[in-house]
């Protein structure tokens, strides 16, 4: 269960795992002068697709499908979503900091596998420190030729561009960022058409996220049939999972998946904090259903988090321990959606905003009988149903993601929320 | 107020690395924001020029983004993550904290032009919980207590260079993970600390 894929670099090298020199020198660029030789992009392309590399960014679509939907337009555009903005998640932010040549490579590979002669990198504005990393290290690799006109002899030219947000988490949602990397509003585009068809430009595109592409050299290196192999079936590969809220060791931790969640808690994550007993945690970023010490022995794959209602989502685990108030952590949660929505969509814009009031007065202690019910009911209106996975009104997914917290706190913590309503104070309304 | 030589041949440098000029949009409303010390009319016109876009329409996407500031901001402006691994770690008493020691409430300038003080959604640095950024240079492992030593730093010394390195080592705590070599630099101004110009545009 030790094998690592992604941080092996930055974890034996912490002082420049970043750099050109410790990436050469560590073997880096070796996969792609040798497949820029010795393989078609069609072998590539057969690679990734027998990997069963599954999307990183949350929604877990198998990557090799996406690459196969791409239209035969010209010129395509790959994009990689390094806007990562989910809450709880870092890991990106970790690979972009790190070990930003190993995206790049990836880049390169997959650009010469898509026929893409031009790839966007989008990085989040908040990430000024890695997207400076990112930076210099494009700058490293058109130096050395790994990137522009004609890369390494073999006739692929390739240009990267780093492109910053600008604080929304919605252009994490592939059309969003497109329409954002065309300088538009972020708001998310209705499909189909799909990116891959009509994306940036309106040109075949495809969008990864960072961690994705950034399994990709190996899986050139070592081939399909390999990676495939690691892992349990659906969940192949390692995985970097962020770890936070009241857990003894937070941080990213590259596992092959398939472990318990009283192992990735416990063990990994080191149990709770001041040994105080498990409330209950997130298990794949804020727009996930929770998750409660019931299912502690359940195994950690994405199948599984499916079959238990929930996600494995961005990759985010949120703990919480005894003394959380529930109803003031949905609230955040709620108030993320609220501040995040687009507006353009009723359901979302609306229902996200009178979640969020319904909720201020209950943690305010201004709660209303009434509200328990009238919460569902918003939730229902934004997603009917209340079933998983979500049923969706709106354009994106953000808006059925605010349905998550509500319905998590009233099927596990009910009588909590009942409780302090029931000790409110009339608010003289 | 009209761009000086460099910045205009910056701002040239950005359109032609793209494949549509409206593209550049986003990389010339930081450029903007740097040169004015905040998004200004004329800003947005002249970020409408090189664009081929309308002032509308630019504002249009300015307002979009909460990065891109419209009212003018302190020269530091403090972020403080709310979101649910901060919120459960204390990133809102942090928030209080920081508000109190400026004087300046959440989400409002200081009318000394000194801080802008907010309360932001996730700055992923969760395992670093509760984080702040200043001029969104991050800081992870903040208490209300060494925010309020972050604060007093910044108005009595006024770095002129804002660096993630030095602030974690001397206000920080626990860090999402080990950040590897120290950057050189930092934020000088309102706009992310990317390139030369606080914003950084494709390689031309």
């Amino acid at each position: 269960m030790t094998e690592r894929i992604l941080t092996t670099r930055m974890e034996e090298h912490p002082a420049d795992s970043n750099t050109l020199h410790r990436y050469e020198a560590t073997g880096g660029y070796a996969t792609l002068r040798k497949a820029l030789v010795e393989m078609s992009p069609e072998q590539i392309l057969d690679d990734v697709k027998a990997a069963n590399l599954r999307g990183r960014g949350g929604a877990g679509f198998p990557a090799g499908v996406k690459w196969g939907f791409l239209a035969p337009a010209e010129p395509r555009y790959l994009v990689i979503n390094g806007d990562e903005s989910e809450p709880g998640t870092f890991k990106d932010r970790q690979l972009l900091e790190r070990d930003p040549h190993q995206l790049i490579e990836g880049i390169v590979l997959s650009s010469y596998a898509l026929g893409v002669n031009h790839a966007f990198i989008y990085i989040r504005g908040e990430y000024a420190r890695p997207a400076r990393r990112v930076q210099r290290a494009v700058e490293e690799a058109y130096d050395a030729g790994y990137l522009g006109e004609n890369v390494l002899d073999s006739g692929l030219s390739l240009d990267i561009t780093v492109h910053l947000g600008a604080g929304a988490y919605i252009c994490g949602e592939e059309t969003a960022l497109l329409n954002s990397l065309e300088g538009r509003r972020g708001e998310p585009r209705l499909k189909p058409p799909f990116p891959a068809v009509e994306g940036l430009y309106s040109k075949p595109t495809i969008v990864n996220n960072v961690e994705t592409i950034s399994n990709i050299p190996w899986i050139v290196a070592n081939g399909g049939a390999a990676y495939d192999s690691i892992g349990p079936e659906g969940s192949r590969g390692t995985r970097m999972f962020s770890l936070s809220g009241h857990v003894v060791r937070p941080g990213n931790y590259e596992v092959v998946m398939g472990m318990t969640w009283r192992e990735m808690i416990y063990e990994i994550g080191g149990g709770i904090r001041d040994q105080n007993d498990l409330k209950c945690w997130i298990p794949g970023g804020a727009s996930a259903p929770w998750f409660t010490p019931a299912v502690l022995d359940e195994p950690v794959t994405l199948d599984d988090a499916g079959r238990l209602g929930s996600m494995l989502g961005s990759g985010a685990i949120i703990v919480m321990d005894e003394t959380t108030n529930v109803v003031a952590a949905a609230l955040s949660i709620v108030k993320f959606f609220s501040h995040e929505s687009c507006g353009q969509c009723t359901p979302c814009r609306e229902g996200t905003t009178w979640l969020q009031r319904i909720l201020e007065r209950i943690v305010a202690g201004h709660g209303r009988e009434a509200d328990v019910g009238l919460l569902l009911d918003v939730c229902d209106n934004i997603s009917p149903g209340l079933r998983w996975p979500p049923a969706q009104t709106t354009i994106c997914p953000l808006g059925p993601s605010v349905v998550s917290p509500i319905t998590s706190i009233m099927s596990h913590f009910r009588d909590e929320v009942e409780a302090m309503i029931r000790h409110a104070e009339p608010a003289g309304v | 107020m009209s761009w000086s030589n460099d910045v205009l041949a910056r701002a040239e440098a950005l359109v032609a690395g793209y494949p549509e000029p409206r593209s550049a949009v986003m990389p010339l409303l930081y450029l903007a924001m740097r040169e004015d010390q905040g998004l200004t009319a004329d800003g947005m016109r002249q970020v409408a020029e090189y664009t081929g876009l309308t002032s509308v329409q630019v504002e249009s996407v300015a307002s979009f983004y909460s990065m891109y500031k419209r009212d003018s901001v302190g020269d530091y402006i403090v972020s403080v993550c709310t979101s649910i691994s901060c919120h459960l770690l204390g990133g809102d008493e942090v928030l209080a904290a920081v508000a109190e020691e400026t004087g300046v409430p959440p989400g409002e300038s200081g009318a000394d032009g000194g801080f802008s003080i907010e309360g932001v959604e996730c700055l992923g640095a969760c395992g670093g919980a509760p984080a702040v950024q200043v001029n969104y240079e991050l800081v992870e492992g903040v208490t209300p207590d060494s925010g309020r030593r972050l604060c007093r730093w910044l108005a009595y010394d006024r770095p002129v260079v804002v660096s993630s390195d030095q602030m974690q080592t001397e206000f920080g705590g626990i860090r999402s993970f080990d950040w590897g070599p120290a950057e050189p630099g930092g934020a000088t101004g309102p706009v992310p600390a990317f390139g030369p110009l606080g914003t950084e545009g494709p390689r031309s």
